[in-house]
């Protein structure tokens, strides 16, 4: 009889850390051919929209940028929580309210206020995601109670506050009885790099703050302080790394930047609070962080793919009458098969020849001193 | 007085969601596993058992389906985290952003449709009686059938062998294996039971509870469903009151504002994902508390020999 055998590995295996999302994503586009086969759609022009269109028109790439930028923000600072191992799952929240809080200062610009204006907006975006993660990070602190469901709980509670500010004080009173604010002025606004083109400058933050996370993350004392205290807490008390204290380090980055995130966001392509302000990026940025195995260069790579998926989602649906969640279908099934592959990260595979069976009978107390088994 | 018959009965009735989901989640943790995925189980479920309403128009069959469903799900995510141990936090947040996906795009066919008058309800004889039988005995069988589940589970897992290896799993695993217990087949086991349960869940929402499918309905209660596992303690009883109590307050928002208060919508929608909070905070707060009563394992993968 030979069977498989899991071996644990010493240290995850550098090769399959890249190697395994690889494969996740063939097996994931596999299981797409699959299901386009059995929807009656040609895998080949189906996946041509997913994979090839959207970045065949500089619009396409605009786009992609324009998606992936609030990705990487809120997956960086996701990686950083789950590094030290804070189960944080409710960016979205920090994502809303810090759009809110921008939202609310935007309001004030007028015409003569200075182009610098943007940067309060983004302030305020900023410290609005910050606050709101501090109540979490507060709570489990003082209280212990799970960050993970309270972080959640909040996001429902930011939705309902957006729609009240929408529905209620904040409704544009010329918006035909819209739930929306008002259309921001330009001072408030982040100039688009490409008339045309819905991309803008907050591209290159997301650049600045990958390149920041990863000396955070890799060459500075709170970066490994914060590591240590999520592979090992027992290693880490004793070394006197303060699990309280990187507790509220991940918690405040990770709401600042899903904070600025929604700002941006705000700031950038939406110009005016909707009720379309909460699109989801706080848990595509969940499967982002995964994918990009916690690392801020992975989350750029992964945050660029979970993008295609969404920017492909939409010209799917236009062109191949798939409806529009057909994208966060592949997203979940991309995080699902990194799962299962990533035991080969962390495992080696061996066939080993079964043990041969023991008898009961046949070991006597003789045979068991002598050490010798009967097969 | 009809005001508060009509709120107990829609305490009951949206207290048995959770309950279901909860009694589930209770299981599966009771072994030793958390699920994070039970938010994504009941939203699959919810489609799945609508669409069986539609087209076989048996809310039973559709609960049935349901269960299936979960049960499926639930062992895709016990193979990931058991046999393959992956991150518990990680695969269950998964099953919840993927079950959100493909609930979304099976329901797009479903969105608007609606379900037949199911027939009556309730008990026979009791259900007449002033008030007590609008209250009380005018509800969907699931209802009755929750709380007799909760007190033979109750039993069960403190009077009879089963119940005390599910213990046993959660408790110390090894022991289990030491006594030839084969651990990882009856989390996995365990985890799909409790699957099935927050299917079951899943289907009542959108066959019995609604009945409609609108997409992302379940809208967090399969977390509320956790946290109130926690709140109960891992005992059945607490947790099947636990769910009543926030069902109470789930319902006690449209009867305010069916009384005339003046409250913005928004505001009294906050309240059952509030009280959540509030609940884990004194819940939690005093950390020997649930360190005693928390299954000693839970969320600790193990492995035989390892």
């Amino acid at each position: 009889m030979v069977r498989l055998r899991l071996e644990p590995r010493s240290a995850p295996s550098q090769p399959w850390l890249l190697g395994a999302p690889l494969l996740a994503l063939l097996i994931t586009i596999l299981i797409a051919v699959l299901l386009f086969l059995a929807l009656g759609i040609s895998p080949v022009q189906a996946l041509g929209v997913f994979f090839v269109d959207p970045v065949s028109t500089a619009q396409g790439w605009s786009e992609l940028l324009v998606r992936a930028t609030p990705l990487i923000l809120i997956a960086l600072g996701l990686s950083i929580c789950y590094r030290s191992s804070v189960w944080s799952i409710g960016a979205e929240g920090q994502y809303i309210v810090g759009a809110i809080c921008a939202g609310g200062v935007a309001m004030h610009a007028s015409e003569q206020s200075s182009r610098l204006f943007v940067l309060i907006v983004l302030l305020a975006g900023t410290l609005g995601g910050m606050a709101w993660a501090s109540l979490v990070a507060f709570l489990r602190d003082r209280y212990h109670a799970s960050e993970i469901l309270v972080s959640l709980m909040l996001v429902y509670v930011a939705e309902l506050l957006l729609g009240y500010l929408l529905y209620g004080p904040w409704k544009d009173p010329a918006g035909y009885n819209f739930p929306q604010t008002i259309t921001f002025l330009d001072p408030a606004l982040l100039p688009r790099m490409l008339s045309g083109y819905r991309i803008h400058y907050g591209v290159f933050a997301a650049l600045v703050l990958v390149v920041l996370s990863y000396l955070f993350i890799f060459r500075t004392l709170a970066g490994f302080r914060l590591q240590v205290v999520g592979l090992a807490p027992a290693a880490a008390r004793y070394a006197g790394f303060f699990v309280r204290r990187s507790l509220w380090t991940a918690m405040l980055i990770s709401g600042a930047l899903a904070g600025l995130a929604g700002a941006l966001e705000l700031a950038g392509p939406l110009a005016q609070l909707t009720p379309q302000v909460p699109a989801g990026y706080g848990y595509a940025a969940i499967i982002v962080a995964f994918v990009g195995r916690l690392h801020p260069f992975g989350v750029v790579a992964s945050a660029l793919l979970m993008s295609l998926f969404y920017i492909g989602g939409e010209l799917a649906q236009a062109r191949l009458g798939l409806p529009k969640s057909f994208s966060s279908v592949f997203q979940g099934l991309l995080l699902f098969t990194l799962m299962a592959c990533d035991i080969l990260t962390n495992y080696q595979i061996r066939l080993v020849r079964a043990a041969p069976r023991l008898v009961r009978s046949t070991i006597t107390p003789e045979v068991a001193k002598s050490g010798e088994l009967v097969q | 007085m009809d005001q508060l018959a009509s709120l107990i009965a829609a305490t009951l009735n949206a207290g048995t969601v959770l309950a279901l989901a909860s009694l589930g989640l209770l299981i599966n943790e009771r072994a030793g596993v958390l699920n994070l995925g039970a938010e994504g189980i009941m939203l699959v479920a919810a489609i799945v058992g609508f669409a069986t309403a539609v087209h076989l128009d048996s809310s039973w069959l559709a609960l049935g389906a349901g269960a299936t469903i979960g049960a499926l799900l639930a062992a895709a995510f016990g193979l990931l985290v058991i046999f393959l141990h992956a991150n518990q936090y990680a695969a269950g947040l998964t099953l919840s952003l993927f079950g959100a996906g493909v609930s979304a795009f099976i329901g797009v066919k479903y969105t608007g449709e609606r379900l037949g008058v199911s027939s009556q309800v309730g008990i026979p004889g009791l259900r007449d009686l002033p008030f007590f039988g609008p209250a009380l005995f005018n509800q969907h069988a699931l209802v009755y059938v929750t709380m007799a589940l909760t007190a033979v589970l109750a039993h069960l897992l403190v009077r009879s062998r089963a119940g005390l290896v599910l213990r046993a799993l959660g408790e110390s695993p090894e022991s289990a294996h030491a006594l030839g217990y084969p651990v990882q087949r009856l989390r996995l086991l365990a985890v799909m039971l409790g699957g099935a349960l927050c299917g079951v869940s899943g289907a009542y929402l959108s066959t019995v509870y609604t009945p409609l499918w609108v997409e992302g309905m379940v809208a967090g209660k399969g977390f509320i469903a956790l946290a109130l596992t926690t709140f109960g303690t891992w005992r059945p009883i607490r947790v099947l009151f636990g769910a009543y109590l926030f069902g109470g307050v789930t319902m006690a928002q449209f009867f305010l504002q069916g009384a005339g208060v003046q409250i913005t919508s928004q505001w009294l929608a906050m309240l059952p994902y509030l009280i959540t909070i509030f609940v884990l905070v004194l819940i939690s707060r005093k950390p020997g508390f649930i360190r005693v009563n928390m299954p000693a394992s839970l969320g600790k993968p193990f492995v035989p020999g390892g």
